[in-house]
């Protein structure tokens, strides 16, 4: 099996690459060009449209203290509201909390993802389509839902966890999950990491699919151990998909909502980036403080997608199998 | 129902019949924006369309559950001059902030004096801002002293004829061994406790609620808000609030209150209802009701009245109507007394116009109206200010969890968040 997709694939890139050395930019290539540019070209302006324009609206908005109930007051204050969002402990208090619930999520489901993946992965052929339903269902169910659930289920008059996991000490009848600090984010973390954990495991199925299984016999030949495939062969050969679904879901992680808003509104110090920027815009209807708190928050993603690009070298094309 | 509204009905009738022939659709439609109820606003829209013989028509549109979803999706709606909402049912203390900023319109003097006639002074007050009626009286809520003969006795105390103090019941849940039925979660019904506290006491959580924002003074590092937050301190500290204090609603305080370790509640009325459907339904049993009693809210001081929280909802109507003349004619129909009673009776929520206590379905379905009445006429409504979002928020923020909270230095906390909070030098 791995012989014929190797011919295979040696067949198609010399074949790509016997007509792209022949002639540069042929009447094809060119046709092709215009037509991808035609395919794409919608994409791109609705995304100019949805994300560029609302961006720009709210980095315009930011510089101004603007009340939504008081349009007459509305007065140009320059960088005024980022220099207040900025010395503001709260703000830093809320950005803490966030990479908090980052980087506890995304180490859980790195691994408990890459754990799934393998099951489906290796899953008999018959098993498989169950398992895969089986593990997706979490990712289906919508955020606002599964917050709910979780949040009944702890509650402490109307949940079941207490009655359930008494036997464990210090959970008991009296157990109030929403009380402080770190029950309140114990529940958000495992909601979030029950929810999305099948995304990530969905992205590093994709990758466990392009380790070549020739690589794996012959390391199994030279008695490699399973650990030793997993580290020397699977792991660097799947590099690029793990980046990328690690950058997504730290992406996903770092604009966390539905949870903290259905579960404790904010309280006991559960308050995150996107929260406060809904309080301020949506709540204190002050438009121009919360675009300055949704610009941050913009840039902060912008600065994780540039961190994980350039210091872990992440290549979104080869992740896809362009290259 | 009076005979006056039958004929009505009848009249209206027949003139729908007549109308039917000709061209029906020139009726203009009302838009009722409402909160989720037991259908009974539906109900009232109906039979306010039927009187209306045909000169408009109500719908009703559904807000969110929350009262500070409504609020948001309310405030954005109308800054976009939303012309499709016509009445409004407000929760009170968002009508400052929606009448400072244009949204409601006008309400004429003559309507204004006859919407108020025999209505309870707690909610002409939460109708009023600037010393004008902003919106129509509709139906007004307050918060009883509920609790458990059988405890009250055991302590010797007997809240029914003796108004009974904030300390009186706490000794009394620390020596029976049962827990106080109150509000902690970080929501506005931790701001309805501490406004009733903080006024109970004498004060006032803003000593000028029409300042501009910059301006506004605080009035909680004053005795009242100290003692408020002492009364807070007592329960939460000596753990008489529950395990669940910190996340407890009202419906958390009235489960916990009809449990084993129920002994005194502060809560709204529809605990009455929702406990009778509880009987009804299988799941409590009979003697638990007849051990419950109600009295007027406990007071701080000795000898003292309380200012028991007022809530409720007011119809405002919307500035950018197309039909602002009708909209006030079918919000004055709303509001008639026996329309009032049926909404009372129907959906639990107690009327604002005293006439409505009159009624002998009201009287059977509530023994305690007359208490209600009474609690309604002494009730202090939340700051009235259009900045409110702000000072509750800034206030949940500071005094929670009700654990944290101490006379010495919850009330300067909050001060000073919500005074940099409105200056603008602060997030929330």
């Amino acid at each position: 099996m791995s012989v014929t997709e190797t011919t295979g694939d040696t067949g198609r890139s010399a074949d790509d690459g016997g007509r792209g050395g022949k002639i540069p930019v042929s009447d094809r290539v060119r046709a092709e060009r215009r037509l991808g540019w035609w395919l794409a070209g919608p994409a791109f302006v609705v995304m100019l449209l949805v994300t560029a324009y609302p961006i720009l609206q709210a980095f315009y908005e930011s510089l101004f203290k603007y009340r939504l109930t008081d349009p007459d007051a509305r007065e140009f204050t320059g960088l005024n509201n980022y220099v207040v969002v900025l010395t503001d402990p709260v703000w830093w208090r809320a950005v803490g909390v966030t990479v908090l619930i980052t980087v506890i999520t995304v180490a859980i489901e790195a691994v408990l993802g890459f754990a799934l993946a393998l099951v489906m992965h290796r899953a008999l052929t018959t098993l498989r389509p169950i398992l895969r339903t089986a593990i997706l269902v979490p990712y289906a169910i919508i955020t606002v839902v599964s917050a709910f659930a979780w949040f009944y289920a702890f509650d402490i008059n109307s949940g079941f966890v207490n009655s359930w996991f008494d036997f464990v000490p210090g959970i008991g009848s009296d157990t109030n999950w929403f009380g402080e600090f770190g029950t309140s984010v114990f529940v958000i973390i495992a909601s979030e990491i029950w929810k999305t954990t099948p995304f990530i495991s969905l992205l590093l199925l994709a990758g466990l699919a392009q380790v070549p299984e020739d690589l794996q016999e012959a390391a199994k030949v030279d008695g490699a151990t399973w650990w030793q495939r997993m580290y020397k062969v699977t792991i660097p050969n799947m590099k690029a998909a793990i980046m990328v679904a690690l950058l997504f879901r730290t992406l996903d992680a770092f604009r966390i909502f539905d949870n903290v808003f259905i579960m404790t509104q904010g309280a006991n110090n559960t308050e995150v980036v996107s929260f406060l920027a809904y309080r301020q815009t949506i709540s204190r209807l002050e438009i121009g403080l919360g675009s300055a708190v949704s610009v941050l928050l913009f840039l902060c993603v912008v600065l994780i997608s540039f961190l994980f690009i350039k210091l872990f070298k992440v290549d979104l094309a080869s992740a896809r199998g362009e290259r | 129902m009076g005979r006056r509204t039958v004929s009505v009905a009848a009249a209206a009738a027949l003139t729908m019949g007549l109308a039917a022939c000709g061209s029906s659709d020139s009726t203009p439609t009302l838009t009722w924006y409402i909160n989720p109820d037991n259908g009974g606003q539906a109900e009232l829209a109906k039979r306010c369309t039927e009187a209306a013989g045909g000169e408009y028509r109500i719908e009703t549109s559904l807000l969110p559950r929350e009262a500070s979803a409504q609020r948001e999706q309310l405030a954005r709606r109308l800054a976009a001059n939303d012309s499709s909402i016509d009445i409004i049912s407000l929760d009170p203390p968002f009508i400052p902030e929606l009448a400072e900023a244009g949204f409601l319109a006008e309400i004429p003097d003559d309507v204004a004096e006859a919407v108020t006639e025999n209505v309870v002074q707690g909610a002409i007050d939460g109708a009023t801002w600037r010393d004008e009626l902003v919106a129509v009286p509709f139906w007004a809520n307050t918060q009883l002293l509920w609790y458990r003969k059988s405890v009250a006795a055991a302590a010797g105390l007997d809240p029914e004829n003796e108004p009974v103090t904030w300390q009186q019941i706490i000794d009394a849940a620390q020596s029976q061994d049962k827990y106080l039925g109150v509000q902690g979660i970080r929501a506005e019904a931790l701001t309805v406790w501490i406004n009733a506290l903080v006024t109970s006491g004498g004060g006032e959580i803003i000593d000028n609620p029409e300042a501009p924002a910059d301006e506004v003074q605080l009035g909680l590092e004053t005795d009242a808000g100290r003692a408020a937050a002492q009364i807070i301190e007592d329960i939460a500290r000596n753990g008489l609030g529950g395990p669940g204090l910190a996340n407890e609603d009202e419906n958390a305080s009235m489960l916990q209150f009809q449990g084993d370790r129920g002994s005194f509640m502060v809560n709204w009325p529809f605990v009455w209802a929702a406990t009778l459907a509880g009987v009804e339904g299988g799941n409590l049993d009979q003697s638990l009701v007849d051990d419950i009693g109600w009295a007027q809210y406990p007071a701080v001081a000795e000898g003292e009245d309380s200012r028991p929280p007022y809530g409720g909802i007011n119809l405002g109507i919307g500035a950018f109507s197309e039909h602002t003349d009708l909209a006030i004619a079918a919000a004055q129909c709303i509001v008639q007394p026996d329309n009032q009673a049926y909404y009372m009776v129907t959906n639990g929520n107690p009327a604002s116009n005293t006439e409505a206590y009159e009624d002998s379905e009201v009287q059977d379905a509530f023994p305690m109206a007359d208490l209600i009445r009474e609690s309604l006429e002494a009730a202090a409504p939340r700051p009235q200010t259009p900045y409110y979002n702000e000072v509750s928020t800034g206030l949940q923020n500071t005094w929670h969890p009700p654990n944290s909270v101490t006379p010495d230095s919850s009330p300067e906390e909050a001060t000073t968040l919500i005074t940099e909070v409105l200056k603008g030098e602060r997030l929330l």
